[in-house]
């Protein structure tokens, strides 16, 4: 396969979706009820995403006690929900990752 | 320094947590690009023009197992529609700006640039020059991303294993970083529940479809149980005269 030709088409296909709404901007009033809506976006993107990566490994379900990611995502709400600051809740999740990794 | 310089460096700053999150991910993926057989020239090309992890990700791994070129540009397609609705929810911030501005802002935007302007819009919502200070934050994943690419280019060689090390865990715990302190009503706990359950009951959707179901799902359950609160805030604000002082107790 030509390498660049995946690159190019690549950079097309993830270009237009990052750029068509932010282009269009200003040409047309947003709805009220799209509007409200867009609040949910990142709460709902980044919640699906978190739990893919921490709960689904090698295409299966991993909900055992064996798997660290499990203890590194518990940490990290606790830690978000009480301190309510990023920085930290990146740090005493990925120290107890690790100390979940090694035991395992 | 001027106020709108400044906006750009604050960007920047704010965010570096999740810069420290994706490195990373960055790391493997220039590990990974390699061992599936992609060059070193075209491993960094992709980061250089298409700078998009989970796009660069699915690409580096389709092409290890042989895939066909339309097969991983249709998955890469629909992996970015998230981005999409990224884009959507900026329209109503970016409508006086030029184009020129929109373009570079498109090409630009990340999950981690995306997360780090709604945490400060959330703070401060009619900011003036966002964009300064989102150009901030994206440049600096830009930049970011491109060193630990070189990175991984490196340490792929040196460190066979690397891509075993689990280390996506930065970026699960520093979205959760993200996500859980904007949390503060009913429907914004309920779409974010909706889009945990659901994003495992689908999880083996193909191309990554069940992602992009379970989000907007979550985004209409969130839409749902706010629609009376909603209609109260829009009642309040045009209710007058004897109730005013009741509704401000």
């Amino acid at each position: 396969m030509n390498e660049w030709l995946l690159i190019i088409g690549m950079m097309a296909l993830t270009f237009i979706p990052r750029y068509l709404p932010i282009a269009m901007a200003g040409k047309f009033k947003i709805p009220p009820l799209l509007g409200r809506a867009l609040e949910f976006v990142p709460i709902a993107v980044l919640t699906a995403i978190i739990s893919q990566t921490s709960l689904v490994h090698e295409g299966e379900l991993d909900l055992a006690f064996t798997n660290p990611y499990l203890y590194a995502l518990v940490a990290a709400v606790i830690t978000a929900w009480v301190t309510k600051h990023t920085f930290k809740t990146i740090v005493i999740g990925l120290v107890v990752y690790a100390i979940a990794f090694v035991l395992n | 320094m001027k106020e709108t310089k400044k906006l750009f460096w604050q960007g920047a700053r704010d965010i570096i947590p999740l810069l420290i999150a994706a490195a990373p991910f960055g790391i493997v993926y220039g590990a990974l690009a390699q061992a599936n057989g992609l060059s070193t020239l075209a491993t960094i090309g992709m980061s250089l023009f298409v700078f998009a992890g989970s796009s660069q990700f699915v690409a580096a791994t389709l092409v290890g197992v042989g895939a066909a070129l339309p097969v991983i540009l249709l998955t890469v397609f629909i992996v970015n529609l998230r981005h999409m609705l990224y884009s959507i929810s900026m329209m109503p911030l970016v409508g006086e700006l030029p184009q020129k501005l929109r373009l570079i802002m498109s090409f630009w935007l990340t999950d981690e640039a995306y997360a780090t302007l709604s945490k400060r819009l959330l703070d401060e919502p009619k900011m003036a020059h966002f964009h300064r200070y989102y150009l901030g934050a994206a440049f600096a994943m830009y930049f970011n991303w491109q060193c630990c690419t070189l990175i991984g280019v490196f340490l792929g060689q040196q460190v066979p294993d690397l891509t075993k090390w689990g280390l996506d865990v930065a970026m699960v715990v520093a979205f959760v970083g993200i996500v859980v302190p904007i949390l503060q009503n009913k429907a914004q706990w309920a779409c974010a529940g909706t889009a945990f359950i659901s994003a495992l009951l689908t999880f083996s959707w193909p191309h990554q479809t069940g992602l992009l179901f379970s989000s907007l799902l979550a985004i209409l359950v969130g839409l749902f149980l706010s629609r009376d609160e909603y209609a109260k805030v829009v009642h309040d604000s045009v209710e007058i005269g004897p109730n005013k002082d009741n509704a401000n107790e």
